[in-house]
């Protein structure tokens, strides 16, 4: 069996983020990169499907300049067996489309059972990447999934859906699936694994070879949303916070008898 | 411009999300057509056309089947753009149509200015408008963002031919787990995100809630983390709650949670960083540690 998953790297969404002086993304400086949280669900269920049926071959793809790496490394320590970089300084001024496209144009010959992916990044959260990709290649596709079993060839998944709703739907490999947060608890790299993962195979392959679609849309501006609340900011001491809340609370509600 | 609207049908019922849809389509100024695979029985309140395919035989979830009905509608209507609600069926469906269209397609549209379409960036601290160079758009709408417009006149129904043929087997719904708390009914509710940093803080949050008198609730990380049931998460995948008091430990404000908690009379938000989106819907932003602000302010509470 052959598996695909594949992860971005994005900053920590705590980050103090400026935008960039070409004002369409945020200036990448001085932010702490890691795993966009949703590939990291997907990543541990590619490596549950390894571990249940055997005999496959996981391989990590990711887009980006040579920094991605670090976050390829720790999806290889946590059980994937290959890597495939798509080297691309330019992968955040990407739009969806193109992404898919490159993925797609990645996967297209080689067979892959089934391909997982985040069903949205952190960032530019477009959620259209996974779908987009089984688009291109003809293929299935369940989104949003929050269980994932597979037997015989045969997915058997439940998205999530509002109000607490699950749907349990059923689908052939090849398929793609894009996974949502609590899917399962993601592993933690132990020591041995991650010395491992430094001998794994990491291969960069140019965008360029890739790249076969334009893009279709393109960011005009990025800016920071206006502050609608207009909500009062309360700073200092943590005793004397307490005070002003409390006077606060008493001042404007009706639950502080 | 012409929109065509996609509503949604869900276990046997129409979903209100299309008025959401027909307040974007006015602010556009669009001339509109719709799609629904549901009933001829639960039908949305809205005077122009309506294709409707029967979901009891195409399915209520198949998006093989809702795409191709949906590409053939468009291809008679020729519409501009096709606007989805940004939900588990919207963002399913789009990017479908998107590449079945050879359309853009822009997800989680929160705001129109100077004709260019907004939409949220990193957990939305930033905003990004969008120009795209294809003839024809997708987009997903955010719920919550575009107000919501209900037209009393019945729809001119016009049935589509249907298929019910696809990849994806739907076999039913698995419905959401019952019992333990309703925080729907509580006045009060003190919540915990991931900024409580551990497992052994809930206590911390729930002591809270008790001194003001109300339950503790929990964004979704902290749920999914299994540090909280799911029956006390807030948000659209949650509750949907409108306490007069919500107060909010260590939560950045995900637009999910935010949906599941904006109605509340009064916000408080108890976080270390200014910039976090809650600071958007709070009334009072506290900066502040948890572990030091928290157990203060619940002896304080209890003192009064």
């Amino acid at each position: 069996m052959k598996i695909l998953v594949c992860i971005k790297q994005v900053p920590d969404m705590e980050s103090k983020f400026k935008v960039a002086a070409e004002g369409t993304w945020y200036d990448n400086q001085d932010l702490a990169w890691r795993m966009n949280e949703y590939d990291e669900y997907a990543v541990e269920q590619a490596v549950r499907l390894k571990e249940q049926v055997g005999d496959a071959d996981l391989t990590v793809l990711s887009i980006g300049s040579d920094k991605v790496k670090e976050t390829m490394k720790k999806a290889l320590a946590m059980g994937c067996d290959r890597g495939a970089h798509i080297a691309d300084d330019a992968a955040w001024n990407k739009e969806p489309f193109q992404v898919a496209g490159i993925i797609a144009e990645y996967a297209r010959d080689k067979g892959f059972d089934v391909i997982f992916t985040g069903m949205q990044s952190q960032d530019r959260g477009s959620g259209q990447v996974g779908v987009l990709v089984a688009e291109m290649l003809e293929l299935p596709s369940v989104s949003t999934i929050v269980d994932f079993g597979y037997e015989a060839g045969t997915i058997i998944a439940k998205r999530e859906l509002e109000g607490g709703i699950k749907a349990k739907v059923k689908v052939q490999a090849p398929a793609v699936v894009t996974c949502q947060l609590g899917l399962n608890t993601p592993r933690y790299p132990t020591l041995p694994n991650i010395m491992k993962a430094k001998k794994k195979e990491l291969l960069s392959i140019p965008v360029a070879e890739l790249l076969k679609v334009n893009a279709r849309m393109e960011t005009a501006n990025m800016f920071f949303p206006e502050k609608k609340g207009g909500g009062l900011v309360l700073e200092g001491e943590a005793g004397e916070l307490a005070d002003r809340l409390i006077s606060i609370l008493k001042d404007k509600t009706t639950v502080l008898k | 411009m012409k929109i065509l609207l996609i509503a949604e049908y869900r276990d046997g019922k129409l979903l209100t999300g299309y008025t959401e849809q027909l307040g974007f389509a006015e602010k556009m100024g669009a001339e509109i057509v719709m799609f629904l695979a549901g009933s001829d029985s639960a039908l949305p309140n809205y005077g122009g056309k309506l294709y409707l395919a029967d979901a009891s035989s195409c399915g209520e979830f198949n998006p093989d089947a809702h795409k191709k009905m949906i590409l053939e509608v468009v291809a008679k209507e020729q519409p501009d753009m096709v606007a989805l609600a940004h939900s588990s069926y919207g963002w399913d469906l789009a990017p479908r149509l998107a590449y079945g269209m050879q359309a853009a397609q822009v997800s989680e549209v929160v705001d129109v200015q100077d004709k260019l379409l907004v939409v949220p960036a990193c957990n939305s601290k930033l905003r990004r408008s969008i120009r795209c160079t294809t003839g024809q758009t997708v987009v997903t709408l955010q719920a919550g963002a575009f107000k919501p417009v209900e037209l009393s006149a019945a729809p001119q129904v016009e049935k589509v031919s249907m298929t019910a043929e696809g990849r994806v087997i739907f076999e039913g719904y698995e419905a959401a787990a019952a019992g333990g708390v309703d925080l729907t009914k509580a006045e009060i509710i003190v919540s915990a995100g991931r900024g409580i940093g551990k497992p052994e803080n809930v206590a911390m949050i729930a002591g809270l809630a008790k001194a003001l008198g109300g339950e503790y609730g929990a964004s979704r990380p902290v749920v999914d983390s299994a540090w909280v049931e799911h029956n006390r998460q807030v948000g659209t995948t949650g509750q949907t709650v409108a306490p007069k008091l919500y107060v909010a430990c260590g939560i950045s404000g995900a637009i999910q949670h935010l949906a599941g908690m904006k109605k509340s009379e009064f916000v408080v938000a108890i976080n270390t960083d200014k910039d976090a989106p809650i600071g958007e819907v709070a009334d009072v932003l506290v900066v502040a540690d948890l572990m030091q602000f928290v157990p203060i302010f619940t002896e304080k509470v209890q003192a009064l």
